[in-house]
């Protein structure tokens, strides 16, 4: 099979999104546990007020991309990696991942302010701007999980040892998010937000950056 | 004995640093008071991290150039000292916070991104540990050792300095360069790097060793 880079990784982001549409596993396995997360908090406090609901907003978004994620890899057994490696270049593999995992969290975070928005009333005022923070906020989420769960995937336990490697990770990035989003619950100005928008984006590009680099040593079996 | 003069010079300038440290005349500015002497012992805490890191990582990256099995050995060796002297760095900082910020863990910025930067160095050694395969933890963890430095350097030394932060050189206080610092503190705090730095690589020396006797069918 003799195809371009882009070729490829385009086909692998197709076959993902065909077993995905034909087994329909991850879409509505994580979208319970949307709605069952959101709904306990939702018997325990109710409709809490804009500093709780943004923090429980985006503890709810890392639990869902940790589960969303991690299954990326899961669901690629020994012997079909093996297949993919005698095809294609693991750079094209990784991106293609990426891309898929973009593409789902991006409809996860919908999801996930939809039924907040159900469950703990609707405290945002500008809510394009809110969206547009929760897209970004996929983003970020997908890329790091991504190459997390790429090194969990290698060491046979997967869960927990996402949990240990993502969590003091994603920490800053959330921190950042939060403190980004708050912007949309009240319209006052904050000052530095240029500057997290900024952080961000280096932040997403450094880890880009580095699964690019070192995603073809981890696949060296 | 005349290759082991550096561990002499370490025992001589830490003996100095902590004679001359608590009993030289410093300048006694508003909250700091006596707690300035922290300095002493707080920042060559940070120093030898990242000298322990940087060993880490470069054995890391050497490892994935060659597949040289013992560079991995030594990766991990410098990975675990390097945490071992960021908690000493920590809870020394938190020492002084104590009594010159008013609180043991404050919001401040370095502080809760030096955590977070050693807890994601604990998740390698941890990571380290869950592979029994030896060739599959060495490539692993290598790559992960390059993922942590690649975050070290922003979470711990770029993203402080551009917030808000008690530490000295953040956007808000004034810069920690050369020419702020008393002379006489000077005169302590270098041979303090010197001598902290030379005890960290002999720490690491000695875990090399009992590394080599674990592992002595790879070092032969």
């Amino acid at each position: 099979m003799k195809s371009t880079a882009f070729q490829q990784t385009i086909t692998l982001v197709k076959k993902d999104i065909l077993l995905e549409l034909r087994q329909k596993y991850a879409l509505y396995g994580v979208l319970l546990y949307i709605i069952s997360t959101v709904f306990v908090i939702n018997l325990m406090i109710g409709k809490p007020e804009d500093k709780t609901w943004n923090a429980l907003f985006w503890v709810v978004q890392l639990f869902v991309s940790v589960n969303a994620i991690a299954k990326s890899f899961l669901q690629e057994n020994r012997g079909r990696l093996l297949y993919f490696y005698s095809l294609v270049h693991p750079r094209n593999f990784i991106i293609a991942k990426l891309i898929y995992n973009i593409l789902l969290m991006a409809i996860m975070s919908v999801i996930t302010l939809v039924c907040c928005v159900l469950f703990m009333g609707n405290p945002i005022v500008n809510f394009p701007y809110f969206v547009g923070v929760i897209m970004l906020g996929g983003l970020s989420l997908s890329l790091l999980f991504t190459m997390l769960a790429a090194i969990a995937a290698q060491a046979n336990q997967n869960a927990a040892l996402m949990a240990i490697m993502g969590f003091p990770i994603i920490l800053p990035l959330l921190t950042m998010l939060s403190n980004i989003a708050r912007s949309s619950f009240n319209i006052v100005y904050q000052p530095g937000l240029p500057k997290m928008f900024l952080m961000l984006g280096a932040m997403d590009i450094l880890i880009v950056g580095l699964s690019l680099i070192l995603f073809p040593f981890l696949w060296k079996d | 004995m005349a290759k082991h003069w550096w561990k002499a010079l370490a025992v001589i300038l830490l003996i100095y640093t902590i004679i001359a440290g608590f009993t030289i005349d410093i300048p006694i500015i508003g909250t700091n008071q006596q707690s300035s002497r922290g300095l002493f012992f707080h920042v060559p805490m940070w120093m030898c991290m990242y000298t322990m890191f940087s060993i880490s990582v470069a054995n890391s990256l050497l490892y994935l150039t060659k597949y040289d099995l013992r560079r991995d050995a030594l990766a991990g060796a410098a990975g675990s000292v390097g945490v071992f002297f960021g908690i000493l760095g920590f809870s020394t900082g938190t020492l002084w916070a104590t009594y010159t910020w008013g609180g043991t863990i404050t919001g401040d910025a370095k502080q809760q991104l030096t955590a977070v930067a050693l807890l994601i160095y604990m998740a390698y050694l941890v990571l380290r540990m869950s592979i029994p395969d030896i060739d599959k933890r060495a490539r692993i963890s290598a790559v992960f050792n390059i993922f942590a430095f690649a975050l070290l350097i922003p979470l711990t030394y770029i993203i402080p300095r551009m917030v808000d932060s008690l530490h000295p050189g953040a956007a808000g206080s004034p810069t920690f360069a050369s020419k702020d610092t008393d002379g006489g503190m000077k005169t302590v705090l270098y041979p303090a790097f010197i001598g902290w730095v030379l005890l960290s690589v002999w720490i690491y020396t000695l875990v090399v060793r009992y590394k080599k006797l674990e592992l002595k069918n790879i070092f032969k």
